[in-house]
């Protein structure tokens, strides 16, 4: 039998005697208390030992901050930087980047996003990539790209185009908000595009480079870091990123369901709210998007004053991304926060629109986005932050051009309605004959669709593997439910305004195909 | 005394332990609690949370009429919260001095109206711009034959890569050496200021701080302060080094500032500078390296006017300097204008170059924010692919600026004044000092004030940009001609004669 050898208890003590000595470090209070030079130890072991807890947690902050920074995406080619190689062979401790890069410059993990980068890989396109994966993930409207061709070639006679690059029009210091010229046509034109019922004042616009800074500087003017906005799910990706990544802004969801068609409820917010009081979080406002993406529908104008009110109850502000508001076909008439707002007795200071012309005039390219709003001290501040993300010179006086021509922005909105509700229904119906149903929508350039029928499990897992045998299997990319923060799992979003009609049997066809393994499948 | 010297009586060993331990600890906790109900105080001194108040839950107009007509607010500030971060951005002073005059200069109409010398802008070459687009602007945007796919869908946000191809050819063509620009460590911006906000929101936290040598671009602060909330630890520059940077002072600043507890992340140069324009040279930037290296931080170079160098020394970019470096080159990122180098800022281009990938996949990310529009992109390509032009506009616009510097600096040596000499840029930097009453900022602002009536010219003080030594003034002069140049001195001499 072997007999263990106790192991010391601390490295060798000063005092011969072994289990006295050994108790007095590590009870230096027992030596302190019986009086006998434990004082010394009594207050030097705990110091020493508080001294190299101090440094280990230095070192290891210092090596986190470090190896915080991942290797690149491998997807994407980039040229292998030799200093990399070095770095990680060796000596040097790498530079820090910021929390927020770290953060970011990860692989992404929304699969909206990984959807998007699958597509611009593989594009498809007619002639020369057939088998390429077909864009339903993103709502850009092509559909009236013809429109805005024949008006291009009838401005080329005239010298609509030359004037606008004349020098004496770009070259002189703009500011950096937008010029007036820009903002009066917006006027405008948002007049007519919103039902032609509400007037919109130039002076309340601030200018933007798109409507995603629009939504960024608004959260920076209307919440601090750790704030949050409410936000009724199922909801634009986007937001993620706009709201979240710079201004800190936290989004806490308002869970809508399938058996309201996805239609917003005031209990629901109430109760999203009050939770987010008791966990001490400050709730600065409520973001929509009207009509809604991803689902396509129109907030009623009861919904509206609703909002209205439990905004003026909690003392709260209303961001509304009405972008959509153009793309209407369905029967029901859109109805701008704006126009609710007319009445003198509502505190307009507390509403705030986003608008754009990526999506009703199709100029997605051009980067043209409006903050329009009532409260003074927002303008000034966003004012002065859109010299972050202005238009580019030539940009504002082509689109100030294009909206002055009246007639053509009038012929376009026709037609364009016209072409969205024709392919939205040809695809519906198409989607419904595979016994895929879709919510009701009035708006928007996509359907949400529900295939939760075909998932296996019903769960996320199971929506995200149906989600990636549309992408490698039928080769389209759809944006899945879970990335909308749909609490429903199983419904998917199809924009069809990338497609011509003519090319909607053939995405068809692909969706049957994943339709018929899933059903054999199971 | 065994309470008040407990530990007297822990060493006495009779029960003075008890004490020894109880004491300190209740008064630790007791410390602790009055700091937390201290911060709570100044938290709620905060815009007021809002108080709750019943309003009425039907929509009916009359119920809710009683609301506009009831006199006093429902609460106490203003009705809606404002966050501090965008209160603190609207309240900013703009030390800018570029306050646009409702008098303003014209040779013709209005001779004796306010001459603009503070806006950092270059008219000098706008002829061969506008000659370009007149000939070959419509066809470069819309294509010919039209093509507008190229421009109305959704591009890459951060930058068509065709563009990125064009920029790496043009940066170049502009140092004048076969440097090779890497297109994927590009990112498109919406104008240079916007790519240094990028950089400075993947670089540094909340707090952190940039090291940026003195006189500085008034405005710059807000760059990286407002929504990024980097502080700037100013580096100052002296006359006695024509405002060169040294590195003493470089390495003094940042002892300084670690000492006070900042988090010091990087230096930000802007080569060639803005307001003195002094061109950094090799030796130094090699020297900044090393420093960078030693410390473990970034370098930010703005070579955002680099083809506005005009001196007899050679411009010397970074990315010169890291073609040579094979490794540690993760801490240099640099930033180009391409608006600016055109003289046209309208068109709101700007270019991050990084040799970091972290840092080119988060700044590709953040572009979003940040878009230059296709149809701009479009005339850029074609602009900056034609090489004849660009050759042409390079050297035209580098004679031209020589030309005006010379002549405005002269005139003012006639009138007694001074410059630090400027090898690039569009300003030059005068010493002022002899015209003010007293040797601090306020007599500066005094003098300036005094030049905008009396002279009626409008030119930036050194003050507003961080210069440390009163009296220098930036007088921009690529916005002016031969003969406006002659105006302005004989302006200048109203105060001149008057202080004499």
């Amino acid at each position: 039998m072997t007999q263990t050898r106790k192991p010391a208890p601390k490295p060798e003590a000063q005092n011969p005697s072994f289990s006295t000595s050994g108790m007095k470090l590590i009870v230096p209070l027992q030596g302190v208390v019986q009086g006998r030079g434990g004082l010394l130890l009594g207050t030097l072991v705990p110091c020493a030992l508080f001294y190299f807890l101090q440094l280990y947690l230095k070192r290891r902050r210092s090596s986190d901050a470090t190896c915080a920074t991942p290797p690149s995406e491998p997807a994407l080619p980039r040229t292998s930087s030799r200093s990399n190689l070095s770095a990680r062979a060796g000596s040097i401790s790498r530079v820090r980047i910021s929390r927020l890069a770290s953060q970011i410059s990860r692989p992404d993990d929304s699969l909206y996003y990984v959807g998007l980068d699958r597509v611009s890989i593989d594009p498809f396109h007619a002639l020369h990539n057939p088998h390429g994966v077909i864009q339903l993930g993103l709502s850009d409207n092509k559909l009236c790209f013809d429109l805005i061709g024949e008006w291009f070639a009838r401005s080329l006679e005239g010298s609509v185009v030359s004037t606008s690059l004349s020098i004496n029009g770009i070259a002189p210091y703009q500011t950096f908000d937008g010029m007036m010229e820009l903002k009066m046509a917006l006027s405008d034109f948002m007049h007519q595009v919103m039902g032609e019922s509400v007037k919109f004042d130039p002076s309340n616009m601030v200018l933007t480079a798109g409507a995603t800074p629009a939504i960024e500087i608004l959260s920076f003017c209307l919440a601090d870091h750790g704030n949050a906005f409410l936000v009724p799910t199922p909801y634009y990706p986007g937001f993620d990123r706009d709201v979240r990544w710079r201004p800190g802004v936290d989004l806490i969801p308002v869970h809508c369901r399938s058996a309201d068609n996805f239609n917003l409820n005031i209990t629901a917010l109430e109760q999203a709210y009050s939770q987010a009081r008791k966990r001490g979080v400050k709730v600065r406002g409520i973001l929509i998007s009207n009509p809604s993406n991803p689902v396509g529908n129109i907030m009623t104008q009861d919904m509206l004053y609703s909002l209205l009110d439990f905004a003026e109850e909690k003392n709260i502000h209303i961001i509304a991304d009405e972008v959509f508001a153009g793309s209407t076909y369905g029967s029901e008439k859109f109805v701008s926060i704006a126009e609710i707002l007319d009445s003198d007795y509502i505190d307009k200071s507390r509403v705030h629109i986003i608008y754009g012309l990526s999506k009703d005039l199709s100029l997605a390219g051009f980067r043209v986005g409006v903050i329009y709003s009532f409260n003074d001290s927002v303008l000034a501040a966003a004012k002065k932050l859109s010299r972050f993300s202005s238009i580019s010179a030539p940009t504002q006086r082509l689109v100030t051009s294009m909206l002055s021509d009246k007639r053509f922005i009038r012929e376009y909105f026709e037609t364009n309605r016209k072409r969205i509700r024709q392919v939205h229904d040809e695809f519906v119906d198409c989607l419904s004959k595979l016994g895929i149903k879709c919510a009701k929508s009035s708006a928007g350039m996509f359907c949400w669709a529900d295939m939760s029928g075909l998932i296996r499990p019903y769960s996320e897992k199971g929506e995200i593997e149906l989600w990636e045998k549309f992408l490698s299997v039928a080769k389209i990319n759809i944006t899945p439910g879970s990335s909308c923060h749909c609490i429903e799992p199983g419904w998917f979003r199809i924009c069809f305004t990338t497609i011509t009609l003519e090319e909607i049997p053939l995405v068809i066809e692909r969706i049957r195909r994943v339709v018929e393994s899933c059903k054999s499948s199971s | 005394m065994r309470v008040i010297v407990p530990l007297q009586g822990v060493v006495q060993g009779t029960g003075g332990l008890f004490w020894g331990s109880v004491i300190p600890c209740a008064l630790f906790y007791f410390l602790q609690l009055l700091f937390k109900t201290k911060s709570n105080k100044t938290r709620r001194h905060h815009p007021p949370s809002p108080s709750p108040s019943p309003s009425p839950s039907n929509h009916n107009h009359h119920s809710t009429l009683h609301r506009s007509l009831s006199p006093t607010p429902r609460h106490a500030t203003a009705s809606a919260y404002v966050s501090p971060r965008a209160n603190s951005i609207t309240t900013a002073t703009s030390p800018y001095y570029f306050a646009f005059s409702d008098d303003p200069y014209h040779q013709t109409l209005n001779p004796q109206g306010v001459i603009q010398l503070s806006l950092y802008q270059n008219t000098l070459s706008l002829d061969l711009i506008q000659d370009w687009i007149h000939h070959n602007g419509t066809d470069s945007m819309l294509g010919k034959p039209l093509s507008l796919s190229r421009i109305l869908p959704y591009q890459p946000l951060d930058g068509l890569v065709e563009l990125k191809l064009a920029v790496a050819r043009f940066m170049s063509h502009i140092l004048e050496k076969p440097v090779s620009f890497n297109p994927s460590r590009m990112v498109l911006t919406a104008g240079a200021t916007s790519a240094i906000e990028i950089l400075t929101f993947c670089l540094a936290d909340h707090g952190n701080t940039f090291l940026v040598p003195t006189p500085l671009s008034p405005g710059f602060d807000g760059v990286v302060k407002w929504r990024a909330g980097v502080e700037i630890v100013p580096v100052p520059c002296r006359s006695t080094d024509d405002f060169n940077l040294s590195i003493t002072s470089l390495e003094r600043t940042f002892n300084q500032a670690k000492k006070r507890g900042h988090k010091v992340r990087g230096i930000i140069i802007t080569n060639p500078s803005n307001p003195a324009g002094k061109l950094l040279n090799r030796e130094t930037q090699l020297d900044l390296l090393d420093f960078a290296r030693e410390k473990n931080i970034h370098i930010i170079s703005n070579e955002m006017f680099a083809g506005s160098s005009y001196g007899d020394e050679e411009f010397v970019s970074m990315a010169e300097i890291m073609e040579a470096e094979d490794h540690d080159r993760d801490r240099v990122h640099l930033v180009f204008g391409l608006s600016n180098e055109l003289s046209v800022p309208g068109l709101k281009a700007g270019v991050i170059y990084s040799y970091n990938d972290n840092v080119v996949a988060a700044s590709s990310k953040l572009a979003r924010f940040s878009t230059v529009s296709a149809p701009t992109q479009r005339l850029l390509i074609s602009m900056l692919s034609d090489t004849s032009f660009v050759q042409k506009f390079i050297e035209g616009n580098r004679q031209r600026l020589r030309k005006m510097y010379d002549t405005f600096v002269a005139g003012l040596k006639q009138l007694g004044i001074e410059c630090s000499s400027s090898s690039g840029g569009f300003c030059c930097w005068a010493d002022m000092s002899r015209f003010i009453c007293s040797y601090n900022e306020k007599g500066e602002l005094e003098l300036w004030d005094r030049l905008l009536n009396v002279a009626k010219i409008n030119a930036t003080p050194g003050s507003s940009c961080h210069c440390i030594e009163p009296g220098w003034f930036r007088f921009c002069f690529a916005t002016l001609t031969e003969k406006d140049v002659s105006v302005v001195m004989e302006r200048i001499r109203r105060i001149s004669d008057a202080t004499k």
